[in-house]
């Protein structure tokens, strides 16, 4: 199985350079790479952007100011004011997801959200951040959240555990979301085009030209359908941030 | 016994079925709302999102379970 055939050969991971420190396996990973060349992209486009600043802007500037402006507005709607020490946080976690899920989309380029790894360390440390609020914001008033107000004593003994397992499943299911989303789709692109070289297997060169005029409007589909993906997911896990945020946050629902 | 695991695995897509009616389900009265109030239908586009993301969750757990069955067990 090469490259051309195996729908999973996009997603391994190679060490570029080895680095041992102390027993532990610190190498240069090229999912390491495209991090960095992601997180690159996202500041050297803001810090482009606003090197020349107007109050009328320019195209760039009001590129960055729409993409500022749209995750600023999520945390306002959902938070509203208590939300606005958040901003920063959001706007980084959702910049390096859609840039990282972006980057992905080229071929050959490698996919970092499409590994666990990544986006489960993003959900903990998302949901991590929540507990750490609400302790510190409403002490330990914050368990208030398991025990919905206005719910007869008998409900709460079902209401209270449903509460708490639903409480626990929040970091695996923002981080699978993210991960499962980038991996079905990038494995789907992969197994559609693969008709292609079956087809040329099977059929020989004129089975592949048929075949490849009609498989490749279902790709293009499939990549646009991707790429609206890539942003709703970075848009999905933004919110769910504030959502959660919510509950240290705001009064008890 | 030998590929059961992949049987299971098979049969956690079932997951799909459940989250494909629950998304259905939310577009479809996102669209029949938005179509009754034009006006008050981009208020509700975050909810709309929020929905969907905890819906298709349920359909993403069931990808998990054949993920673990197939590589883990």
């Amino acid at each position: 199985m090469n490259i051309a055939t195996d729908p999973m050969h996009q997603f391994q991971i190679g060490k570029l350079f080895d680095l041992n420190i102390g027993g532990y396996d610190l190498s240069f990973t090229n999912s390491a790479m495209w991090m960095v060349i992601g997180v690159l992209l996202v500041i050297g486009f803001l810090a482009f952007a606003t090197s020349k600043m107007s109050t009328v802007p320019n195209r760039v500037q009001s590129l960055a100011e729409i993409w500022y402006g749209f995750v600023a507005g999520i945390v306002k709607d959902v938070n509203h004011a208590p939300g606005k020490p958040f901003i920063p946080l959001v706007f980084s976690l959702f910049s390096f997801i859609f840039i990282a899920n972006l980057v992905g989309m080229m071929p050959y380029f490698f996919t970092t959200t499409s590994h666990i790894a990544v986006t489960g360390f993003m959900a903990i440390f998302t949901i991590g951040l929540v507990v750490l609020v609400g302790f510190i914001k409403k002490g330990l008033g914050f368990f208030k959240i398991f025990v919905p107000s206005g719910v007869p004593f008998v409900l709460l003994l079902i209401v209270t555990p449903i509460e708490i397992i639903s409480f626990l499943s929040r970091p695996i299911s923002l981080g699978m979301r993210l991960f499962a989303n980038m991996l079905g789709g990038h494995v789907a692109l992969k197994v559609f085009a693969g008709f292609i070289p079956s087809l040329a297997v099977a059929l020989g060169g004129v089975g592949m030209l048929m075949g490849g005029l009609l498989v490749m409007p279902l790709i293009v589909g499939v990549t646009a359908l991707e790429f609206l993906v890539a942003f709703l997911q970075a848009y999905v896990f933004a919110m769910l941030t504030c959502v959660y945020l919510n509950d240290a946050l705001g009064e008890a629902h | 016994m030998e590929g059961l695991n992949y049987v299971g695995a098979g049969l956690a897509c079932l997951a799909m079925l459940g989250a494909a009616i629950g998304v259905g389900n939310i577009f479809a009265s996102y669209l029949d709302g938005a179509m009754r109030n034009p006006s008050a239908a981009p208020q509700q586009f975050g909810n709309l999102i929020f929905g969907f993301a905890v819906t298709e969750a349920l359909g993403i757990f069931g990808f998990a379970i054949a993920l673990i069955l197939i590589f883990a067990v």
